[in-house]
């Protein structure tokens, strides 16, 4: 049902074509640069930039590669986002992406933080920031939308070379586990997003290793909601427990008086 | 003015609260708050600060911090909130020890903690509304979406919220000694226990709350702070920090008002922070090796270095300079230790903040002027009105020196022997 993205990097020839169509289809203004952005120096995601390419030099059996990552938010099946917004301005679609309700958010900016892919930024030249994201050309009932009417993503429709493939992740899953063992030795055994702080609805194959174009290996397989999750819940039992063991110490230490000391007990206000 | 009809304060409570003989003439005065050259400046800077914080209503966070992408978190989060929320603990410690447990013998520095606490915790709440980006939503978590109360963020804005206006009603019963009206005086000391009791609940909540936020930055807070402990450690060190805190303040305002620091109480408060440090001590050591990084104390890094400095500096030699009784009963042993344990927390909250996330998020940061003296006009701010608090209501057990000379007529009674016989007293009983 949840729609997803697999991007294989070994296809990606860094022509940013995704770029240039997120930011025509979202109609998002370009970020002001203090220098002309290279590929030395490429841009990074901001309020007004919610897809970036970035390259990276890497070796492959002796020879010097460039490979280019393409980032946008990751659309999280379980958005550490989502669990830790106090609003719940971040929501997770039925259909896979997370979305944002910005009438809602308070701008406290722990999402930003929170996220274990640094997704989440900040339209800081605003009054009234919002926080902005990739939203997966999903925007019901607004004029953005693309997935909510069948439509691929924009960036999926304008990369030329096959390197994106929208879909079903099911679907995807199973397509990345054939490419892989399909050209044996061509891939890295991996499926990034598969189960990476939960699984993702992005889904990244490559023929280098993950560790050499920027990706966390080490990262949980649990997702952020787990983690936070193994606290919250002790937040009631312990908040109603503690009151009431408060309590008792309460009338237990002033039952313990004498007569006289409860006179002042009540004169002084049962201090 | 408000309640000048009675001639003097004869209010039993008063009398069985500080001793036979104590009086707080100035309960029957007009409000006083003399302006000294060192309130001027300070009033200056409250009155720039508040300048500032108007021009960063107005214009938003970009322009008026330092803020960025990588540190959407700066000076505010590390300073104003997670420090100011944990040295302000020292009123729900208090609280705790004398209003709960009823250790009497710890009376007469409860109600400086007890308001200490409060302005921190209005400094607190204001520097949040200075974070947030979106101000004119401030309210929206009370809503409680569905989906909303997952986040501790939900937890912390409530029980900060709460503890807040809790505090500001515990100030009830001492603004009504001089603001007579009887029957609210009355209806605020019968509800006093419900809300000390609430008022050491809260806190306990959102102080590890507060740790509990950095449980999401698993992979990326350095492990050397990262742990599911990350709770324990916070609630723990609010706890020793709240009495190293009263040391502090007690200190600050005996100063002002050429006062002595209340040296047997605040010395045998330190030891209930003891109990506190031994075990925040061993926890530590123990969900270090226990996760595998105990060794990476000792790597040589520049992290290793300000977490051993937090914990040796901060925690260890204070602990064994507590643990001396020639320390604890000198005022300026017992303030060095509280200084070293204040310094300690006060590091732990910036290297959570800071130098635990500098790897992962990379950029750089520093705060602008304007973060800056945002904080100074606060701190300013808290000690204009605490200075206003403690010279017009009774606060102290002991009449000032100073507040006399201000023009409090006649000196009353001096209190010492009738504040000694408070905290001798129990302790014979017992």
């Amino acid at each position: 049902m949840a729609k997803g993205v697999l991007v294989d990097v070994s296809k990606c020839i860094g022509c940013r074509s995704c770029f240039a169509a997120c930011k025509q289809w979202n109609q998002l203004p370009p970020d002001e640069e203090k220098t002309k952005p290279t590929w030395d120096r490429p841009p990074d995601m901001t309020g007004n930039t919610w897809t970036a390419v970035k390259p990276f030099i890497t070796e492959r059996d002796g020879q010097v590669q460039w490979r280019f990552v393409k980032e946008q938010c990751r659309h999280c099946l379980e958005p550490a986002c989502e669990s830790v917004c106090f609003v719940h301005a971040f929501v997770k679609t039925e259909q896979g992406p997370v979305i944002y309700y910005g009438y809602r958010c308070v701008g406290c900016r722990y999402c930003m933080l929170a996220c274990p892919f640094a997704v989440p930024k900040y339209e800081w030249e605003r009054i009234f920031p919002e926080v902005k994201k990739c939203r997966f050309c999903f925007d019901p009932d607004g004029s953005f939308d693309r997935l909510g009417k069948g439509e691929e993503p924009a960036c999926v429709s304008a990369c030329p070379t096959g390197a994106l493939k929208f879909g079903e992740r099911e679907e995807l899953l199973a397509e990345a586990r054939n490419r892989i063992a399909g050209s044996p030795g061509r891939y890295v055994d991996r499926i990034y997003g598969e189960r990476e702080y939960g699984g993702t609805s992005w889904l990244y194959i490559s023929d280098v290793p993950f560790e050499q174009i920027g990706f966390r290996t080490d990262a949980s397989e649990k997702s952020i909601p787990h983690w936070t999750g193994r606290i919250t819940r002790w937040t009631l039992p312990i908040g109603v427990g503690w009151a009431a063991a408060l309590t008792a110490l309460y009338l237990y230490s002033r039952s313990r008086q004498t007569q006289e000391s409860e006179e002042q007990e009540e004169a002084w206000g049962g201090e | 003015m408000l309640g000048l009809s009675s001639p003097t304060v004869s209010w039993k409570s008063l009398t069985l609260a500080w001793g036979e003989g104590v009086e707080f003439e100035f309960l029957n005065q007009r409000w006083r708050f003399r302006l000294t050259p060192y309130r001027w400046v300070m009033a200056a800077v409250v009155i720039v600060a508040a300048l500032v914080m108007l021009y960063r209503l107005c214009v938003g966070l970009g322009p008026t911090t330092n803020l960025n992408d990588q540190w959407p978190w700066g000076w505010w989060i590390a300073f104003d909130v997670l420090s100011g929320v944990a040295l302000a603990a020292g009123g729900y410690t208090t609280a705790l020890i004398v209003y709960v447990l009823n250790r009497r013998h710890f009376k007469p520095v409860a109600r400086a903690a007890l308001i200490t606490s409060m302005l921190g915790y209005i400094i607190v709440v204001v520097g949040l509304f200075m974070e947030i980006g979106r101000w004119y939503n401030f309210w929206r978590p009370f809503l409680i979406y569905p989906g909303g109360w997952h986040s501790i963020l939900f937890e912390v804005f409530w029980c900060v919220s709460c503890y807040t206006v809790v505090q500001v009603l515990e100030f009830g019963h001492i603004f009504f000694e001089k603001v007579r009206y009887p029957w609210l005086a009355r209806l605020f000391n019968r509800v006093l226990p419900a809300l000390f009791i609430i008022g050491v609940a809260l806190p306990t909540m959102h102080q590890s709350g507060l740790g509990a936020l950095y449980i999401a930055m698993i992979d990326r807070l350095n492990p050397l702070w990262w742990s599911l402990l990350l709770p324990v450690f916070f609630w723990l060190s609010s706890f020793f920090v709240g009495p190293a805190m009263c040391v502090v303040e007690g200190a600050l305002s005996g100063k002002a008002y050429g006062r002595s620091l209340e040296t047997p109480v605040l010395g045998n408060l330190v030891r209930v922070s003891m109990v506190a440090m031994i075990v925040y001590l061993a926890l530590k050591v123990v969900d270090l090796s226990y996760r595998g990084h105990l060794a990476d104390l000792f790597s040589g890094t520049t992290a290793s270095y300000l977490c051993l400095l937090e914990l040796v500096g901060g925690v260890l030699v204070p602990l064994v300079l507590y643990a001396l009784p020639r320390v604890r009963t000198s005022s300026r042993g017992l303030l060095t230790a509280s200084g070293l344990v204040v310094g300690g927390v006060l590091l732990n909250r910036f290297n959570v903040v800071f130098t635990g996330m500098a790897q992962a998020l990379d950029g750089w940061y520093f705060p602008a002027w304007t973060e800056l003296v945002v904080t100074a006009g606060l701190v300013c701010l808290a000690v204009l009105i605490y200075c206003f608090i403690v010279e017009n209501f009774a606060i102290f057990a002991g009449h000032s020196r100073r507040a006399a000379e201000a023009g409090r007529a006649a000196a009353t009674p001096v209190s010492r022997p009738a504040s000694a016989a408070l905290i001798e007293q129990p302790r014979a009983a017992s």
